[in-house]
């Protein structure tokens, strides 16, 4: 993995407060985001996972500061985006993109697709006037897929996969170095997913764009990521390149999500070992490590101290009092 | 086995100011005693509605049009509607895919899951209350006496589909019908709940017809599937034979465009592996193609397939059925 990281976070934390009645004090806090360090190289993948609650999502638009963190560095490209007045931030967005989950209601429905497409070309002032950026349209456009007269209809005229795809033309009009992406496939029938997964690895060989991939699904991750990093309750868990996860998974948790996931082998056998209870409130973590409460192989330790994300191998980091440091 | 329930030529329609849409056309399909149908398809393809027909709680303007509904020997399309209530929730209950929005929130979940066996007239309130405790016990909701008096808001989403199932169990249905059970939840639940309807279906004999999109869910659970595509059954058979030969194009290739576990590839600097992906998108049902609704997507699309709809039929085999002029040509005739 290379050393030079396009985008560095830091120590990121995001504290919601929690106020109960009109005009009352912060009675507690949601830690959302509690103490997220990550990076991603130029033109690799990251692969954020985790389940509702996680904080992926969070972390995800901490970084894009359409939310603002509570604590921690967001550095891209050496810069630090937190220090950034909103003038400067609306700059650098031309080089950080995101593409959200819902097609349906990420785009504005009484704007065209043309409209919808061409504005971040004209914000930036991206092209001589609008013939010329109304090819780079048509171009954006061909290039996801799509004909090219569908600049002149609204978003209702199109199917979910096909609203994805414009949203991925947004996506690329400025020619980003990173794109968050937020379960861009999720909300996707399944024969669609397909063709917009396919869409994704074709423009980054082609553009180079490195990708936070935000997803529940780890068989879609498998085929994007380069590394994955699992988050549970506003935390990493476990992060390591790509096929270490889904080899040789090592906290307790990653082996649990692999291990649920429906296989759609009717040969396979249908018994499992399930992981019982829900996920603890992230207004009220457990003490110690935050998966104790859910772990299958928990110690006394484990309900004590909170085990700290440590790199077991290289590129390999895992917050599990269970799983051995480097060299024992 | 004996035969709990004989759906045959089974066709609801809804009609609009756009036209009508056949939301479900001349479908036929059977659940026998204990079994586990699979129905799976993609959004639109009819399979939600299907579950809505089979109690006739179909939501105006849908109307059901023709079809028979045999269920332990009884035409539930014949009986009047207040002898179908007997049945619905009784005899044949639903689980729906909701557990935020199919929960009264101003009602205690203890007595939701008790109005079932009051409003049937099977027992009076509070046996009733004491017998939705048991089934909380038997859904795995932990300390369910004190859970009884719970609103809806008090639980999380695992635990509301939970309520949901017990709900459903609560009349001793002998068929449940499950609508993605499972779809609003994260994986680990879904584990969870998916291991609970196995569970409650061998100890209960339960027959239970279990519709998802999602096709390891359908692989795990069910012993035979149907698949749907834009209203129509296109494809049935014992699960183990449909994942390893499907027969019709879409079948085949929805199952190549699942990403699988393992299969990513692999090795230092390995490239990322594309998707087998099915081009087009699901078809809008108030546009269908003439001919085979598939054809515009269909790899193997042949003159005839643009001009006649195939009919749904046995394969020489047996015990597998498809809609698919490769296997039969527009006469009936196998090839």
């Amino acid at each position: 993995m290379s050393a030079s990281g396009l985008l560095e976070v830091r120590d990121l934390v995001k504290h919601f407060p929690i106020r109960r009645g009109l005009f009352a004090r912060p009675s507690g806090s949601v830690r959302a985001v509690d103490g997220v360090s990550l990076r991603v190289a130029p033109g690799e993948t990251l692969a954020l996972v985790g389940e509702s609650g996680s904080g992926k999502t969070t972390t995800g638009r901490c970084i894009l500061r359409l939310l603002e963190p509570t604590s921690g560095a967001v550095r891209f490209g050496g810069v630090d985006l937190l220090g950034l007045s909103p003038r400067d931030m609306r700059r650098m967005r031309r080089q950080i993109q995101v593409i959200f989950q819902d097609p349906y209601a990420s785009l504005n429905p009484r704007m065209r697709v043309g409209t919808i497409v061409r504005e971040p070309l004209e914000i930036h002032r991206i092209g001589a006037g609008r013939k010329e950026r109304d090819a780079m349209v048509a171009r954006l456009l061909e290039r996801v897929g799509l004909d090219p007269a569908a600049m002149r209809r609204f978003p209702h005229e199109f199917s979910g996969g096909q609203r994805q795809r414009i949203g991925v033309a947004r996506a690329l009009a400025l020619r980003p170095r990173l794109i968050v992406a937020d379960e861009p496939v999720s909300a996707l029938d399944v024969s669609v997913q397909a063709q917009v997964i396919n869409l994704l690895i074709d423009l980054q060989e082609e553009f180079g764009i490195a990708y936070l991939f935000i997803a529940h699904d780890l068989a879609v991750v498998e085929r994007i990521a380069d590394r994955v990093a699992v988050m549970y309750l506003g935390r990493i868990a476990e992060e390591a390149p790509v096929e270490a996860i889904f080899k040789n998974p090592l906290h307790p948790y990653t082996k649990a999500l692999l291990q649920a996931i429906p296989v759609p082998d009717p040969d396979r056998a249908r018994t499992r070992e399930v992981l019982r209870g829900d996920l603890p409130s992230p207004a009220d973590p457990p003490p110690g490590c935050r998966f104790q409460t859910r772990c299958p192989v928990a110690i006394e330790v484990c309900r004590r101290v909170d085990p700290p994300l440590v790199e077991v191998a290289p590129g390999r980091r895992v917050a599990c009092h269970l799983v051995p440091g480097p060299g024992g | 086995m004996t035969r709990l329930l004989e759906v045959e030529d089974l066709s609801t329609h809804f009609v609009t100011d756009e036209g009508i849409v056949r939301a479900v056309e001349h479908v036929s399909f059977h659940v026998d005693q204990g079994e586990t149908l699979g129905l799976v398809g993609e959004s639109g393809c009819g399979k939600s509605v299907t579950a809505l027909s089979l109690v006739r709680l179909v939501p105006p303007p849908g109307r059901i049009v023709s079809g028979r509904i045999v269920y332990k020997g009884a035409d539930l399309m014949r009986l009047e509607e207040r002898d179908i209530r007997r049945y619905r929730g009784r005899e044949i209950a639903l689980v729906f895919q909701e557990p935020m929005t199919a929960l009264n929130p101003v009602f205690t979940v203890g007595y939701q899951i008790a109005e079932g066996l009051i409003v049937h007239g099977m027992m009076k309130k509070k046996e009733a209350l004491r017998e939705a405790a048991r089934l909380m016990e038997l859904v795995r909701i932990p300390d369910a006496l004190r859970r009884l008096r719970d609103y809806p808001h008090q639980m999380s989403g695992g635990m509301r589909q939970r309520v949901l199932i017990a709900m459903a169990l609560a009349c001793r249905p002998s068929l449940l019908v499950a609508d993605e059970p499972t779809t609003a939840l994260d994986v680990t639940l879904q584990a969870e709940v998916l291991d609970l309807l196995r569970r409650l279906k061998d100890d209960l004999g339960l027959s239970l017809i279990l519709i998802s999109h999602n096709l390891g869910v359908i692989a795990e659970t069910a012993d035979r599937v149907a698949v749907m595509y834009a209203g129509r059954i296109v494809e049935e058979a014992p699960v183990r034979d449909l994942f390893a030969t499907p027969k019709h194009p879409y079948t085949a290739g929805l199952l190549k465009s699942i990403p699988r576990l393992g299969e990513g590839g692999e090795g230092a600097g390995r490239r990322k592996r594309r998707l087998s992906a099915i081009e087009g998108n699901v078809p809008d049902l108030l546009r269908l193609p003439p001919g085979c609704a598939f054809h515009p997507r269909c790899p193997e699309v042949m003159p005839e397939c643009r001009v006649d709809e195939p009919r749904f039929l046995g394969a020489p085999e047996g015990r597998r059925a498809v809609a698919c002029f490769k296997h039969h040509d527009p006469g009936g005739r196998p090839r």
